[in-house]
């Protein structure tokens, strides 16, 4: 009777990741992405190339905060959702689990393999846009790049891992593609901002908990000098206190969200049925 | 690794409601099981348990000897399953699909290609290996999922109403696919609605419902214990038409307790008795030298004694 060595766990994770890589390549959903990070990159292109804000031109450290550190986050929450938001919750509700779980791999190796993909094609997405800014400031400011954006970049990338993490959980909770999606999409570009405003300004208190808050790192290494750990602006009397997440913090939020969610996700996709 | 599928004291349960109930069932060999049950008897539910897509409540599904749940890799290595009609990412073609499939299950590279090949080309897919499978219809997605079956060419198949979505065309291909597979000495468990498929390509069957085997043996002694006057009926067919006489001397036949034509070149034997009785009538038919050329237990039989047990769980 013929017998196969089936491959080990990390090759079997690479296998999901290629052919998940290409689906994603033949899909609409890389073309629309990669788009609209090009029509971000060129509507920032034409406005600051137009009405040359101060903010952008006076120093090629601050062009980098304003253009980045305004649009890195979105970016990378974008994709995130576009790649990472049904896709655990798609192999049950669209039953193409059906056509991989039935075979000898891990379950792991699946959830793994789909998150590398994920992640490999919002880094593309990433990279354009980043490409699209360097060439911008190479514009304004000539071959010069502060090694605060090279430092920004690496904790854009920790963000985007720790942002899949809870995009991946999501969908592993959920069953309905739309539901995972939803819930991201109102959590990353609504909830945590409205919840770390209202800790702000309510309960004074630093907001540590949000995801969003550690990626504040993004923007704030790109700020010269960084940013103070906690200031108090006064309106009459009353004093707000408002907090700039610190590097090591901030590293930290990440890192957590990531390893948590990923450990939680990977263990509702071990213990889900296919009902 | 042996070619068994057993499921010990196998139940799964969704708070009260018992989808399957301590089932006990060892298969081995190479022969073809007919898994028959009506609706929610348990049967997609047993096949879920044995390729790990749900857990059981209670006891064990073992493939080759190995327990699925706890060791899926090794148990699954050698077997194969269609479980329902599973969707393949809309943006891959059939060479694509089935490729992945054969890097995960370790198909040598070398092979790979024709492996792929091959498979379509029995499903009747080839001309069609280059296409986006989102662009096709359910028919044919069922068509590439059991070339993906085939791909690893394991030693034990499961299927879970392999025919659905298929046409009458896709449907006799697929028994053929099957009756194949048995030729080429594996373990296939089939689950099927269709009772003609099951007479057709099984040698024996199991029958469930609510949850609870109900049996499992050859499909003569099913239709043997279960029909109502412990009588089996077989279906002869003949290279000619058959005339009275020859229907008369058959009826003379040992342990033969009635005749009647289906058509001019078919006939329904009733006869008493085990497959002995069968084996005994084939080897007399085929001493008188009438032109039998097709020899098997009626579908309707199987029928009957497949609804006669499904009234006595109500």
């Amino acid at each position: 009777m013929p017998k196969q060595d089936v491959p080990s766990s990390i090759a079997q994770t690479f296998t999901v990741t290629k052919f998940e890589l290409l689906n994603y390549f033949r899909s609409r959903r890389f073309i629309i992405m990669l788009g609209i990070g090009v029509i971000i990159g060129a509507l920032l292109t034409l406005l600051v190339g137009y009405y040359r804000p101060s903010s952008f031109t006076t120093s090629s450290i601050d062009f980098y905060s304003s253009w980045w550190g305004t649009a890195a986050a979105y970016i990378v929450i974008l994709s995130s959702i576009f790649f990472g938001g049904d896709a655990i919750s798609g192999e049950f509700q669209n039953k193409t689990g059906y056509f991989t779980v039935g075979n000898p791999i891990r379950r792991s190796s699946i959830y793994t393999g789909k998150w590398l993909a994920a992640f490999i094609a919002s880094f593309m997405i990433i990279v354009v846009f980043v490409a699209m800014t360097v060439l911008n400031n190479f514009y304004y400011f000539g071959p010069n790049m502060p090694y605060q954006f090279v430092e920004s970049f690496l904790f854009t990338v920790l963000y985007l891992i720790s942002v899949l993490g809870l995009t991946f959980f999501f969908s592993s909770l959920f069953k309905s593609s739309s539901i995972a999606i939803l819930t991201t999409v109102v959590l990353m570009l609504f909830a945590f901002s409205l919840i770390q405003n209202l800790v702000n300004a309510l309960v004074h208190i630093e907001p540590w908990f949000l995801i969003t808050y550690g990626a504040g790192i993004i923007g704030n290494i790109l700020t010269v000098p960084y940013p103070l750990h906690t200031s108090i602006t006064r309106f009459g009397h009353v004093a707000i206190t408002s907090y700039a997440v610190t590097v090591p913090e901030g590293v930290a939020i990440l890192a957590i969200y990531f390893i948590v969610t990923a450990v939680l996700g990977l263990v509702l996709f071990e213990r889900k049925e296919f009902n | 690794m042996q070619q068994s599928i057993e499921a010990v004291k196998l139940t799964k349960s969704y708070g009260s409601f018992i989808a399957l109930s301590d089932l006990n069932l060892k298969l081995e060999g190479a022969k073809c099981i007919g898994f028959l049950g009506p609706n929610g008897a348990g049967k997609t539910t047993t096949l879920k348990l044995f390729t790990d897509m749900i857990r059981p409540s209670e006891g064990h599904a073992l493939v080759g000897g190995i327990d699925v749940h706890s060791n899926k890799k090794e148990a699954l290595s050698s077997c194969a399953a269609l479980i329902e009609t599973p969707e393949i990412y809309p943006s891959l073609t059939p060479v694509e699909a089935l490729s992945m499939i054969a890097e995960i299950r370790g198909v040598p590279s070398e092979e790979r290609g024709k492996r792929i090949e091959d498979s379509l080309s029995e499903v009747k897919m080839l001309e069609w290996k280059d296409k986006k499978v989102g662009r096709f219809s359910k028919g044919m997605k069922q068509r590439v999922n059991i070339a993906s079956v085939l791909i690893s060419d394991p030693s034990i198949i499961m299927l879970d109403e392999p025919t659905t979505g298929l046409d009458p065309r896709g449907m006799s291909e697929v028994r053929e696919i099957v009756k194949s597979l048995k030729r080429r000495n594996r373990l296939i468990f089939m689950s099927s609605h269709l009772l003609n498929e099951v007479t057709d390509v099984c040698d024996e069957v199991a029958m469930i419902d609510h949850g609870k085997l109900l049996a499992y043996d050859t499909i003569s002694n099913i239709i043997l214990k279960f029909s109502k006057n412990g009588s089996n009926i077989i279906e002869v067919g003949f290279s000619r038409a058959v005339d009275d006489s020859i229907i008369a001397e058959i009826g003379k036949l040992g342990n033969v307790k009635g005749t009647s034509k289906i058509d001019e070149t078919n006939l329904r034997v009733e006869i008493s008795g085990d497959i002995k009785a069968q084996e005994d009538l084939l080897y007399e038919l085929a001493s008188m030298k009438i032109g039998v050329i097709s020899f098997k237990p009626s579908t309707s039989a199987l029928e009957s004694s497949y609804l006669n047990m499904i009234k006595e769980t109500l």
